[in-house]
């Protein structure tokens, strides 16, 4: 289609010393600029029509274009539609009124952990939270503004974009992987007990959000602790009996580290955020309990 | 990646009231905590006047008690201190993993009783003084 375009300019424009090239692009500037005009009035008849309106109030910072080197919020005002999720009004907002509104998305469905932003002041995965659950806890009802900035105590990118690297060093540093002492003969099983599965079922659910790490108090203080959600992982691991004993240790001594358990001060923030439920805070008391029991050997 | 914007610590304790049960349990205790160091200092340097005699003890307790200020004051370390003790036992049962649903509820509990002791202390404290 772009071509065709292009093609159409050159025969109308031949007066003009221009290259093919910038005519082309010329013409594609235009023409974005025709598919935004054209949004942005879809965007009216939209709210013209709508029952319900909000006000997305949005985070915006970028740090390449000197006027939006400060940072400051943008609102949307995005019209409301049954089911509608944080992470829809905020791709309405940016289809509709600036294709630049920066945020990460993947999956839509609360599996890849892309989405985890502050919400109202509160950590919430954008795909997972309904923006009628935003408004009165009573009656299910839409909230006039939502606010939604990038998470708290990380770096911020761009928008809603936050540097995740710490995060992932934290996770990389509990070695978050299956790694048995001994490995079964090749035509064998490595079977686990159903009880013992039921026991780390919970923390193997951690999509890697950060909204835990984000939440705690502990963690934006002391950059070195690990986090609610490594401990999670460490947890997912030492408590799995199929790696056996000399493994389980070495992951004890991970997490009895200076700035492992013992820095957690049981504020239970990470588990009230958690999008999938991990009880956090009973994962890393129970750690904390195995590393004393390590320790404390009276025969 | 270029540069990035740092927001720093500033939303923290701005948000205040967007906390959540567990971390207002957390500041009480971490408050409450510091008071009653402090009043630890007060209380040896009151007991220590009995070192110089059975009438200074007598006078600085008497002299102390005669004053409305230490009689209110009195109430508040009773608040500090019972609720210390009943978010410490909270915290001891999560410690063990025991009731981590229910630690929301608990740490309102711990309010309530608080704030039942120390309104029916209030006679006590203050028989007398007005």
């Amino acid at each position: 289609m772009s071509t065709q375009v292009t093609e159409q300019e050159q025969t109308e424009d031949p007066a003009e010393d221009q290259s093919e090239h910038q005519q082309r692009r010329l013409a594609e500037k235009a023409e974005r600029r025709e598919a935004r005009d054209r949004m942005r009035e879809r965007a009216e008849t939209d709210l013209e029509k709508a029952d319900t309106v909000f006000d997305l109030k949005v985070f915006r910072y970028d740090p390449d274009i000197p006027e939006k080197e400060k940072p400051r919020f943008d609102t949307f005002p995005v019209p409301f539609t049954k089911g509608m999720t944080v992470l829809d009004a905020l791709m309405y907002a940016r289809d509709h009124y600036d294709s630049s509104l920066t945020f990460r998305h993947s999956c839509r469905q609360a599996v890849c952990g892309s989405d985890a932003l502050f919400v109202n002041g509160t950590q919430h995965l954008g795909c997972k939270t309904q923006i009628v659950d935003l408004g009165d806890e009573d009656d299910a009802r839409v909230p006039g503004t939502v606010r939604v900035e990038p998470l708290p105590h990380q770096e911020v990118v761009k928008d809603l974009v936050v540097d995740m690297e710490h995060f992932y060093d934290q996770m990389n540093a509990v070695e978050p992987f299956f790694d048995p002492d001994d490995l079964p003969a090749p035509d064998e099983e490595q079977r686990q007990a159903r009880e013992n599965r039921e026991k780390i079922k919970m923390s193997t659910r951690c999509i890697w959000c950060g909204a835990c790490m984000s939440s705690c108090n502990i963690a934006a203080g002391d950059n070195e602790y690990l986090g609610p959600a490594a401990i999670n992982k460490a947890y997912r691991f030492a408590m799995d009996e199929r790696e056996g004993e000399g493994k389980k240790q070495e992951r004890l001594e991970i997490i009895e580290q200076e700035h492992g358990v013992w820095r957690c001060q049981t504020q239970f923030s990470c588990t009230e955020v958690c999008p999938k439920d991990i009880p956090l805070t009973e994962h890393i008391q129970e750690l904390k309990r195995e590393a004393v029991k390590n320790n404390l050997k009276f025969w | 990646m270029s540069q990035s914007y740092d927001r720093g610590l500033v939303e923290d304790f701005g948000r205040w009231r967007e906390f959540s049960a567990g971390m207002w349990a957390w500041i009480f205790h971490k408050f409450t905590g510091w008071v009653l160091i402090g009043y630890l200092f007060t209380h040896i340097a009151v007991l220590s006047t009995a070192t110089i005699g059975e009438a200074a003890y007598t006078n600085t307790i008497s002299g102390l008690e005669s004053l409305l200020v230490v009689r209110f004051l009195e109430v508040g370390l009773l608040a500090v201190a019972v609720f210390h003790i009943l978010n410490g036992l909270r915290l001891l049962f999560v410690d063990l993993g025991v009731g981590l649903e229910a630690q929301d509820r608990s740490f309102y509990a711990s309010l309530v009783l608080t704030g039942a002791i120390v309104v029916a202390s209030v006679p006590t404290f203050l028989a007398g003084a007005i």
